[in-house]
């Protein structure tokens, strides 16, 4: 593949095929802003890494689906992504997307003190849908998913970064503003909206 | 969207690997198997992956090097208490009532699993009756399941681990302290028995009663997955039981149907179908 075409600016008529969000410190406050705004019949899926301590079962799925339209639920290997859906990576594994838009799961070394990593996500994710990705980083108190969103952006994809003013920790916002100046910087409202506009107008 | 030239190059590595030392990943998930390559090419120094490639077909000593990247170790003594806790007040009381039994480990790695069993076993008095087969591809990791050595570190997880899964026991009856490691008694091994075995490529073991291996198909691709689970399938007598991975299930295999949901959560499942 030609290296310039890659690293082009996304195109506003491209149809994006999935959103990948990464959160971590404040996570329940921010998603609960996003999510719960998502149609039942949103059009691409949604996978949401949280960083969790990983020795205890999450309750982040139930949560949710209590207040979400959408389905939401916590990944199961080889499980098959569909539109209409939250999927949340479970404890202590990294979540990665297939090409034939399946989820794995992997046990490997741990990305910034965590597992899962938003890093792993995002990046498979870019291999496997290129311009065709939203990719969000939101609060958390440190330096993952920075990388995830260059490589999104360098894949052609939306990036969309929580503003560091409006994150209960700025941190990872920063560090992924740093990684990737272009992307734009929001608060959870606009987040929202973006999300809806992006995947709705297709 | 995928690099097309990473993509072909891969394959070809892969393909290489496999008719020069008959380890065959070709049907393991290639996201992570990409990310796992990348890692170690640049732990080789190598420009690219035909590079690396290369070099495992003219460097002996880089295939050894190479397949821990492959082949992931994690585990600790006791993972995942709840499902041990599982074997412990739901699978033993079945399996109490064969005179003798056959535990696999299936990826058996370092042999955390493997050692779990037995201590569980021992802890609800069928060791003796009990023969325990751990099974990897990694020679590296048999040979350190052979020697039970673990960084002393683990010790106070694997000891509240060992407490959540019910252990009747306490943990430092099977292991003793020296230079930093933790090394298990050797009873534990008097039932057990480690060797070499593809989920991939070799064949059944035949009329196992438990059959362990979590977190291990998590890196096969569905073809894969469905030739181990028929595989786990033809090795277990009727009834027998097959334990995965917290997050491993069988809904999307084709050989669900031999199986039936035995503890749910703790992703047990019992055999139904004769083969």
């Amino acid at each position: 593949m030609n290296v310039s075409l890659l690293s082009q600016a996304p195109s506003p008529t491209i149809q994006i095929e999935a959103v990948v969000i990464g959160v971590s410190a404040g996570a329940v406050d921010a998603l609960g802003t996003i999510l719960p705004t998502l149609p039942a019949d949103y059009p691409v899926p949604v996978i949401v890494v949280v960083h969790l301590p990983a020795d205890r079962k999450s309750v982040l799925a139930q949560l949710f689906q209590a207040k979400c339209q959408v389905d939401v639920h916590e990944i199961d290997d080889k499980e098959q992504l569909k539109k209409g859906t939250v999927y949340f990576a479970p404890p202590d594994y990294h979540v990665l997307v297939e090409d034939d838009k399946r989820v794995s799961l992997s046990s490997e070394e741990l990305v910034h003190y965590s597992r899962p990593a938003i890093d792993v996500l995002f990046e498979s994710a870019a291999d496997v849908f290129g311009p065709a990705l939203a990719a969000v980083v939101l609060t958390g108190a440190s330096a993952d998913g920075a990388r995830g969103l260059a490589a999104v952006h360098a894949a052609g994809g939306i990036c969309l970064v929580q503003h560091p003013n409006q994150a209960n920790s700025r941190t990872m916002p920063e560090a992924a503003l740093k990684a990737c100046p272009t992307a734009e910087a929001l608060t959870l409202e606009q987040i929202a909206k973006r999300l809806l506009e992006i995947a709705l107008r297709q | 969207m995928t690099d097309f030239a990473e993509d072909l190059e891969t394959r070809l590595l892969l393909d290489a690997i496999f008719h020069q030392y008959h380890y065959d990943f070709r049907g393991y998930s290639m996201a992570s198997v990409k990310r796992r390559l990348k890692q170690a090419k640049e732990h080789f120094e190598c420009r690219s992956i035909s590079e690396l490639q290369h070099r495992v077909l003219h460097e002996p000593a880089v295939l050894p090097e190479l397949l821990s990247y492959l082949t992931i170790q994690v585990s600790d003594l006791f993972r995942d208490p709840a499902y041990f806790l599982a074997l412990r007040e739901s699978v033993i009381p079945h399996l109490r009532t064969y005179p003798s039994l056959k535990v696999w480990s299936a990826g058996c790695s370092a042999g955390e699993e493997l050692y779990s069993l037995v201590i569980l076993f021992r802890e609800e008095g069928l060791e003796d009756r009990t023969m325990f087969y751990g099974t990897d591809i990694n020679p590296r990791a048999l040979e350190r399941a052979e020697a039970g050595v673990y960084d002393m570190e683990s010790i106070p997880r694997f000891t509240e681990n060992h407490r959540k899964a019910g252990g009747k026991s306490s943990l430092s009856d099977y292991y003793t302290a020296a230079y930093g490691s933790a090394v298990l008694d050797k009873s534990l091994r008097r039932r057990a028995v480690f060797s070499d075995h593809s989920l991939v490529t070799d064949a059944v073991f035949a009329e196992m009663h438990l059959i362990s291996c979590r977190n291990v198909l998590i890196y096969f691709d569905q073809d894969l997955q469905n030739r181990a689970i028929g595989l786990f399938s033809d090795s277990l007598v009727r009834k027998g039981f097959l334990g995965l991975g917290a997050k491993e299930s069988l809904r999307f295999s084709k050989r669900a149907d031999d199986f039936s949901e035995f503890a749910r959560d703790e992703r047990i499942y019992q055999k139904q179908r004769a083969t």
